[in-house]
């Protein structure tokens, strides 16, 4: 009991530090990949080629003042940043970056927690992350804020039942809600991107609008909301929400590439490598390679791709991709039922 | 010609999908990454302005350490910013009998605009290349006769360019 208790907390210690630091470092290619692609060099100046701007921006976001609006209700004011960073994080317990490694005799999961319902815990996290911006808008009692507010619900409301049907027909092909079962069905190159198309690309646009990146970041259009829901928030909390917006990317693309670009598989890794670590090894890495691909299409759609138009983004939710999903599952039905 | 407004009719099925057209978009986007960026990093890399350019406008300083300002105040009286302020006073060294015993330009008021050298009937004042301009308080950007005060030879270029269009 006590050996489990020590390997989870040494595992949450090792997946938290390398998510939050990553996360900080993905703001930096953010801004590069912002630059390069409109012609300019980004941000360069602080460490060697501008490697240190996120310890820059974060001294700056700490040494800001932290504002709380007059009338505003500040404990929800300050509970609602709280809420979008915990389940942003919590959120990738389930994921497995690895197949098992033994190591010193040990058998160790590359997982945090390997529940047996993952892909539901998933989904149930995503709809409570909900409450984080509703609520961070409703509190800072200010009209920008709460229109914000309400936007980014209905959106993650109506997109998260194309995601959830798009997952149904996932989970047919793996015959099991267990994230690492889905993995180990993906073997060889039956990705299910191969074998899911419809449902990828549900998927894929449900996660853009679940992470309230561009086409769909209208919670935030700045345009019309100010900043959205964010509008009256300063200091640490406004970092706590930025914070949270790209754990929530990192934490979309690794989903993506589990549920649909066979997670840490290499295709007939195993013919070539022999010695098991090595492959386990390069496992990792695959999978850190293909969150990485994930994390560049999902940048670089934020800076080719304008954004919708409200009644646009609830068209392509309900009229669009909640029929796809559902054609999606017809299908898979089908097929499964055939063959 | 008017161009003919594309309405959603005229679109076919894949062009309607946006599908084909957000990949067209982001294969954009992907080339542009690896294309000459214009960036000039600027404080390593200074910028040499042509010689129609106008920086800050300068007084021409004769070899004998005197102002070639005659102080007519035409240049105060046309500076649209009212940055010149001009105060006369007699003398009768260098076959001239006035010159200007004050002459400040406020560089906080300047909007570089050239007049003040257009009407200059002595080309005593002209704009010259320079365009760092930093002052920490609003005293410090009243430029007086010190600084204003640049000898001849450094302006020559710019004094051949003016030559060229009068
Ligand atoms: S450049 Fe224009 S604004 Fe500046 S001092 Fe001359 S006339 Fe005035
Ligand atoms: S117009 Fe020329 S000569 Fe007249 S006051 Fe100005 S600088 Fe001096």
């Amino acid at each position: 009991m006590f050996e489990v208790f020590i390997e989870s907390v040494l595992k949450i210690i090792i997946f938290f530090t390398v998510l939050i630091s990553s996360s900080a470092y993905l703001v930096l290619l953010e801004r590069k990949i912002c630059a390069y692609v409109q012609d300019r060099i980004g941000p360069n100046r602080v460490g060697f080629k501008g490697l240190l701007q996120p310890l820059a921006d974060l001294l700056k976001l700490v040494t800001k003042e932290d504002i709380v609006p007059k009338n505003a209700n500040k404990f929800i004011h300050h509970l609602s940043p709280i809420i979008s960073v915990a389940i942003a994080f919590s959120t990738m317990a389930v994921i497995p970056v690895g197949d098992t490694i033994e190591i010193f005799g040990k058998e160790i999961k590359l997982q945090i927690a390997d529940v047996n319902i993952g892909i539901l815990y998933i989904l149930s996290l995503t709809s409570i992350s909900v409450y984080g911006i509703a609520l961070s808008g409703w509190s800072s009692n200010n009209k920008y804020s709460l229109l914000g507010g309400l936007r980014s619900s209905a959106q993650m409301i109506s997109y998260e039942i194309s995601m959830g049907l798009a997952i149904i027909g996932v989970v047919m092909t793996a015959g099991s809600l267990e994230l690492d079962e889905i993995v180990k069905s993906q073997a060889g190159f039956k990705w299910n991107i191969f074998l899911q198309p419809i449902g990828f690309i549900v998927f894929l646009v449900a996660s853009f609008a679940e992470t309230n990146r561009t086409p769909f970041d209208l919670p935030e259009a700045e345009p019309e909301l100010v900043g959205g829901y964010h509008t009256e928030y300063s200091g640490l909390k406004f970092g706590l929400f930025f914070l949270a917006e790209y754990t929530n990317m990192i934490i979309a693309s690794a989903i993506i590439v589990t549920l649909y670009f066979g997670g840490w598989q290499i295709p007939f890794g195993e013919n070539f490598i022999s010695s098991s670590v090595v492959l386990s090894i390069t496992q990792i890495f695959s999978f850190l390679i293909k969150v990485g691909l994930m994390l560049f299409f999902f940048i670089l759609v934020r800076w080719t791709v304008p954004r919708f138009r409200y009644d646009q983004l609830m068209n392509v939710g309900w009229k669009i991709m909640f029929p796809l999903s559902l054609l999606n599952i017809l299908i898979t039905g089908i097929f499964y039922f055939l063959f | 010609m008017i161009k003919k407004q594309i309405r959603k009719n005229d679109l076919n099925f894949f062009q309607r999908t946006y599908i084909t057209e957000i990949f067209k978009g982001l294969s954009l986007t992907f080339r542009k990454i690896f294309q000459k960026k214009f960036t000039r990093q600027y404080p390593e890399e200074k910028w040499n302005p042509p010689i129609s350019f106008r920086g800050r406008p300068v007084l021409v300083q004769e070899k004998n350490g005197t102002e070639r300002c005659v102080a007519c105040m035409l240049c105060a009286r046309v500076c649209p910013a009212l940055a010149i302020e001009i105060q006369a006073d007699e003398t009768f060294e260098y076959s001239k009998e006035r010159y200007p015993k004050k002459f400040e330009i406020n560089m906080l008021r300047c909007i570089f605009c050239g007049f003040c050298e257009e009407v200059c009937p002595e080309e005593a004042i002209v704009m010259s290349q320079e365009f760092e301009l930093v002052f920490s308080s609003q005293d410090e950007a009243i430029f007086g006769k010190d600084k204003l005060l640049i000898p001849k030879e450094k302006l020559q270029n710019r004094l051949e360019f003016l030559r060229q269009y009068r």
